[in-house]
């Protein structure tokens, strides 16, 4: 089995600073990670490819400096890494990024052989807009399924898939078609220690790295700021209301501070 | 980037709500969306349009029916059995080949499990813009649509715009809108297109549905009165006096994320941010300190009252009244004080 697993490395948000006076993002010195979501993604890949024997592959598109997210997924137990980078991808929105990323699955298919499932995860938390796996998808003709809380039965000869997919309300048991798209519920696995053999092994691996021109990308103004169709055109701090809270100060006890809060309260309502 | 909306562009008019139906049930985020709406098109002198997409029946035809009665000028509509169940490649089929046909400049969908399944296949396939879980939606003097979302967990917001393509889509999540007044009037235009597909064409099959449970379906995001707890109440066990004065208010109850991090509280109990938006009339806040991803998700309450122990807390920024003082020991006071004075009468009032 082959699958494909696509991983975003994200600034670790606990740690993000904005300057106050030009509303830019802090990076400097803030610590990258793989985003957290993908992880559950990462896990179910493995234990498929556990069961099924087979190969996964890490993809990101990124910086050069995101091959380290590239080898902590080795080091967790990826088989093969691929990291897409180019100047041409900056300022990518969903559209072009998805763009990017089916070019790339297109080239592995081609170099490493066609995967039976490609994995995303639900959301990022720093663009956090879910809409990266339904891109991907719909450029590979992908059958899509989002939101899986669960991967049931893969009959590889059959090309069938089951699983279990968070829908409003409820949840839904779906049959569908291999290849297809899946991006995982957070929760639904817990991402496993990588062994000492893996790391060993993720020591010496060689990282695939791959340009626009190599991933087979001719036209480059599908790509970056060019080929998004959305433009973020102004970055600003939330105003603060002009008035602080009305602190109530009962002083005598609890059960006394308690009915004059309510008093106050009923007079607002 | 400058405008020039390409001359085949130009003919895309008017705003379109994709009304989602589920289970024969709208789910209100399509309402507060029409609501929305409804401001856009009166600011660009365009109609109004909502879209439903289901299977011959009553819940259609009643999804009809609030389409209208929230303030559409029209809808149109995808009948076949096909649409019984969210499919993504039904729907997709037929919202896209609607778009492709009457071609809207403005299309909301609510950021629900659907919606975000739906317009990212949508947006893909028409190569257009798509804004995800906006907090604002404006039209800018060039009448373009100017989308406001908050970035690094509410920190900073930006504005986004698609300027060159076609529709201009956006996602915004439930209860971040408010809810319009729904008022009787008789269903007007409705425009049917047909679906094109047979169930043959579709790969995916439902095999069966599983309902939440009762229980684990909080209703959340569209209570009136919210109780909850952060960090401040210290331990798990001290939850039990967030419920306890939810159910003196018959009030929905919630945490802050690290209480459901810490397991003190299931996920479908984080407000904010990364959990839920809600919009009650009151919200009571006991041992929160108020950060930006929490206030991001409780800024739409009418009266949020804050109980911590630091009087310098951020919460006392937006909280409209403050009490500094231990919840530990005051909200077990709170319920008693509620349950003495809350006469059946009263409490409609507190709420109502
Ligand atoms: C503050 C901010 C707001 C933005 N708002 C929008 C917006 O409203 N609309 C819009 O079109 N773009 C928006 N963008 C741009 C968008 O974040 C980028 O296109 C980004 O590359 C991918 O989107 P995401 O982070 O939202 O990913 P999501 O769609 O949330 O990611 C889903 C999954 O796709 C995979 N994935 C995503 N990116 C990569 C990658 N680079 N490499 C490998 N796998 C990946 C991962 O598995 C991930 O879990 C915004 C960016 C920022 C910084
Ligand atoms: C990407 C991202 C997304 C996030 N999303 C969310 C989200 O959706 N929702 C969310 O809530 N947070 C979210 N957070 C976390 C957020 O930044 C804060 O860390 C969190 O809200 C703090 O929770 P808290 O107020 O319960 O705890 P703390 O910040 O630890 O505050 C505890 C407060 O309790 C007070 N206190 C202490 N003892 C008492 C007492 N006995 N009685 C009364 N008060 C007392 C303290 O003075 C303090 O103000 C997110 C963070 C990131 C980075």
């Amino acid at each position: 089995m082959h699958i494909v697993v696509c991983i975003k490395q994200v600034p670790d948000s606990a740690q993000i600073r904005v300057h106050p006076v030009t509303n830019t993002i802090m990076r400097q010195g803030v610590p990258t990670i793989i985003n957290p979501y993908d992880l559950f993604a990462l896990e179910e890949a493995l234990r498929l490819r556990d069961k099924h024997g087979g190969t996964v592959t890490v993809l990101t598109m990124g910086p050069p400096t995101a091959e380290d997210s590239l080898r902590k997924a080795l080091t967790l137990g990826a088989d093969r890494a691929v990291l897409l980078t180019d100047r041409f991808f900056a300022g990518s929105d969903t559209l072009a990024t998805s763009f990017a990323l089916a070019s790339a699955i297109g080239k592995i298919t081609e170099t490493f052989g066609a995967p039976d499932v490609v994995f995303a995860g639900k959301q990022t938390i720093d663009g956090d807009t879910a809409q990266v796996g339904p891109g991907i998808a719909k450029r590979l003709k992908l059958i899509q399924l989002t939101y899986v809380s669960k991967i049931g039965h893969v009959d590889l000869e059959g090309r069938r898939i089951e699983v279990e997919r968070r829908s409003e309300g409820g949840t839904q048991l779906l049959s569908t078609q291999l290849p297809c798209l899946v991006t995982m519920l957070e929760g639904t696995n817990e991402m496993r220690r990588g062994t000492v053999a893996d790391a060993l092994r993720a020591a010496r691996a060689e990282v695939t790295i791959w340009s626009a021109k190599d991933a087979g990308i001719e036209d480059v103004t599908k790509c970056g700021l060019r080929g998004s169709p959305t433009v973020v055109k102004r970055v600003f701090a939330p105003t603060a209301r002009s008035e602080k809270a009305e602190i109530v100060d009962f002083g005598a006890s609890a059960d006394e501070a308690a009915e004059a809060l309510i008093e106050t309260l009923f007079q607002k309502a | 980037m400058k405008k020039e909306l390409p001359e085949h562009f130009k003919a895309y008019k008017h705003v379109w709500v994709f009304i989602e139906v589920e289970r024969g049930q709208v789910h209100p985020v399509s309402f507060e969306l029409l609501g929305e709406g409804r401001k856009l098109a009166d600011q660009l002198g365009v109609d109004l349009a909502g879209v439903v997409l289901g299977p011959a029946g009553e819940g259609t035809n009643a999804a009809i029916r609030e389409t209208f009665a929230y303030g559409a000028d029209l809808a149109y509509l995808v009948e076949d059995p096909l649409l019984a169940d969210y499919r993504n490649e039904p729907f997709t089929k037929a919202l896209t080949d609607l778009v492709n046909t009457y071609q809207p400049e403005i299309l909301l969908l609510g950021a629900t499990t659907l919606g975000r399944d739906l317009a990212g296949s949508v947006a893909t396939t028409l190569l257009t813009g798509l804004t995800a879980d906006c907090t604002e939606l404006a039209v800018d003097s060039d009448k373009s649509l100017a989308a406001t979302r908050p970035t690094f967990g509410g920190s900073l917001l930006c504005t986004i715009y698609t300027l060159n393509y076609r529709p201009q889509m956006a996602t915004i999540r439930p209860r971040v809108m408010a809810m319009p007044e729904r008022l009787e009037k008789p269903v007007g235009k409705v425009v049917s297109h047909p679906l094109g597909m047979v169930e043959d064409d579709i790969v995916t099959k439902i095999l069966s549905f599983l309902p939440d449970r009762e229980t684990s379906q909080a209703n959340l995001a569209y209570a009136d009165v919210v109780v909850a707890g952060g960090m401040g109440l210290q331990a798990a066990e001290n939850f039990q006096l967030v419920r306890q004065l939810a159910g003196a208010l018959g009030a929905e109850y919630g945490c802050s994320r690290p209480v459901m991090q810490k397991g003190w509280m299931p996920a479908d109990r984080q407000i904010g941010q990364t959990g839920k938006t809600i919009r009650p009339k009151l919200y009571i806040a006991a041992g929160i300190s108020g950060a930006i991803q929490h206030r991001v998700g409780v800024e739409g309450a009418d009266l949020i009252v804050a109980i911590n122990t630091d009087k310098n807390a951020p919460i006392f920024d937006f909280a409209h009244v403050g009490i500094v003082t231990d919840a530990i020991r005051f909200l077990p006071a709170l319920t008693k004080a509620f349950e003495k004075r809350l006469s059946p009468h009263n409490r409609d009032k507190l709420a109502g």
